[in-house]
């Protein structure tokens, strides 16, 4: 009985606190349930979620969520695994230069949104005013108010934002390959090139997968940063699936369909987490 | 094997890190350059870049004209709240997980795993609707319960691990002199695991702290966090950006700064539990 009872406050509170909710939250999106006129409320079977189907702008989230996630976290990958293998080589500042490099990590979403906001704005940002000065662009460009170019400015940022945790993840498996494997490579004649195919590459291939795996989830549900730059505008042309939930629900009330997307995104996006609990089981049972 | 010059080595190494760095590190450096231009200059000139025209007029009065030390107690609260309750339910938790095997072990230890999956827009909605009818919509108690649902998962899945550190027969010599369960546990396996609560409970700190969307949800007039009060700095007409930067840079340094002191354990931490970031 020991284990139960130590385990009974968490078990508890998470059952109380989100499994309720979560319940109610497939309960709700049987509904017709307008917030501020509950009365009215009525249930509607599969109603919501065959509108979904039919709803134009679901389609066009899906296929920003589907970009927002494809090019954001290989884009932090990237950038984390040329970080890492700058910061694994030896130079005096090294202890400093890690430290600096996660402070995007640190800062609140709301922080970055509003911060390059303030960079992007198109009349008095600075990245206009460095890029005319340098003659790359002939006059301002109004980045986030052009719908073209929005979803890739946002994406541009939360690159920034999570590149830190990759470096930082993928250093700590850098770490863990023998030096040996490289002396021996080295005295085979094995160019720079081949024994970062053949050696690093190998050696990083489970921080690759299990980091880029929590991130993909992370990035998906991570929205803060898009309300806060756009609110999902022009148009709908940042919208992800969990912003447009997120904003259906809080503009208009319209929680029975607001819910409706929280649940089919949960669905979509539950593929991939099977992935990742799968593989960290995995480990556990070692 | 020859040793690379130094010249070499500036040129492969430390001249692309300092790139790296400063990628990293400007936007937040010109927000504080922002912060430091006084409203006028800015909308005349621009930020300054040399400390000539810079002034701490606008940190002035972001406390003098707005609420925003009122903001910054509830965000204190709300984080501190959270890591005292995520901590206390998580302890015992870990301490099950990694000292016994029992029938739903795995279960238990994967529905730990997949809440921390879980997308916050799903829960925030079902939230807001159970917390608007037990009445404790924009209260301090709302907002530390919404951000132990981050909180619990997280925890728990740190401290396992860092429990799981501990070598099991510390314990068991502690009980063979006579300890109970709950006082090997108070007695030997806390203190040993105190420097991970201690980050755990930080990391905690620093989440809740930057926490955003339940706070503008579940939050209000009565108890509104730092991140919410920040956005409303925005002025009606045009945005204010000078004293919108001073409450970023105000509200970002407590996390900012515990984030640094902590790193190197944090990281450690993170990268062996491979939990959210």
């Amino acid at each position: 009985m020991m284990p139960y009872m130590l385990l009974a406050p968490a078990v508890l509170v998470t059952l109380f606190i989100v499994f309720f909710p979560m319940v109610q939250a497939v309960y709700t999106s049987f509904y017709d349930l307008i917030l501020w006129k509950p009365n009215a409320s009525r249930f509607v079977g599969f109603g919501n979620y065959v509108k979904l189907f039919a709803d134009p702008v679901f389609w066009t989230a899906l296929g920003n969520t589907a970009i927002w996630i494809g090019l954001t976290v290989p884009l932090q990958m990237g950038l984390g695994l040329l970080t890492a293998l700058l910061l694994n080589r030896e130079f005096p500042w090294r202890g400093l230069a890690r430290a600096l490099i996660i402070i995007p990590w640190a800062l609140p979403s709301v922080v970055i949104a509003l911060m390059w906001r303030w960079i992007y704005d198109p009349n008095t940002g600075v990245l206009n005013d460095v890029l005319l000065y340098l003659s790359v662009v002939q006059s301002a460009v109004p980045w986030l108010a052009d719908p073209d170019l929005a979803l890739y400015a946002i994406i541009a940022t939360l690159t920034w934002q999570g590149f830190p945790f990759f470096a930082v993840m993928i250093l700590a498996g850098l770490q863990g390959i023998p030096r040996s494997h490289y002396e021996a490579a080295s005295i085979d004649g094995a160019s720079a090139w081949r024994q970062f195919v053949h050696i690093t590459l190998p050696g990083i291939a489970p921080v690759l997968a299990t980091a880029g795996l929590l991130r993909v989830i992370w990035v998906a549900n991570s929205m803060d940063v898009i309300f806060v730059m756009t609110g999902g505008g022009p148009g709908y042309a940042t919208h992800t699936l969990p912003l447009y939930a997120f904003v259906r629900a809080r503009q208009n009330l319209d929680f029975g369909y607001g819910t409706t997307i929280a649940v089919t995104f949960t669905i979509l996006l539950g593929t991939i987490v099977a992935v990742y609990l799968a593989r960290t089981m995995r480990e556990v049972e070692r | 094997m020859n040793r690379p010059s130094t010249l070499r080595r500036i040129l492969t190494t430390d001249l692309p890190v300092l790139l790296i760095v400063l990628f990293a590190m400007a936007p937040f450096a010109w927000m504080v350059l922002t912060s430091l231009t006084p409203t006028a200059a800015l909308n005349a000139t621009g930020v300054s870049v040399s400390p000539s025209g810079w002034s701490l007029d606008n940190y002035a009065r972001l406390l003098q004209q707005t609420s925003f030390l009122g903001n910054m107690l509830d965000s204190l609260i709300i984080a501190c709240g959270t890591v005292v309750l995520g901590l206390a339910v998580a302890v015992t938790a870990a301490y099950a997980f990694s000292r016994f095997r029992f029938a739903g072990r795995k279960l238990l230890m994967l529905q730990f795993l997949l809440i921390n999956m879980f997308p916050i827009v799903l829960l925030i909605l079902p939230l807001f609707v159970l917390m608007r009818k037990a009445g404790i919509l924009d209260t301090h108690f709302g907002l530390i319960l919404a951000n132990a649902t981050v909180a619990i998962p997280f925890a728990v899945w740190m401290l396992t691990s860092y429990v799981g550190a501990i070598p099991k027969s510390l314990d068991e010599a502690a009980m063979i002199d006579g300890c109970s369960r709950l006082s090997a546990l108070r007695r030997v396996v806390l203190p040993l695991t105190m420097p991970g609560i201690i980050s755990t409970g930080i990391y905690i700190f620093i989440t809740a702290w930057n926490e955003y969307l339940y706070a503008l949800t579940l939050g209000g007039k009565n108890v509104r966090p730092v991140t919410v009060a920040i956005q409303t700095l925005i002025g009606e007409y045009q945005i204010e950006w000078g004293l919108l930067a001073a409450g970023a840079v105000v509200g970002a340094m407590p996390a900012t700064i515990l984030f640094l002191l902590v790193q190197r354990r944090l990281i450690g931490g993170l990268t062996q539990g491979a939990v959210k970031g």
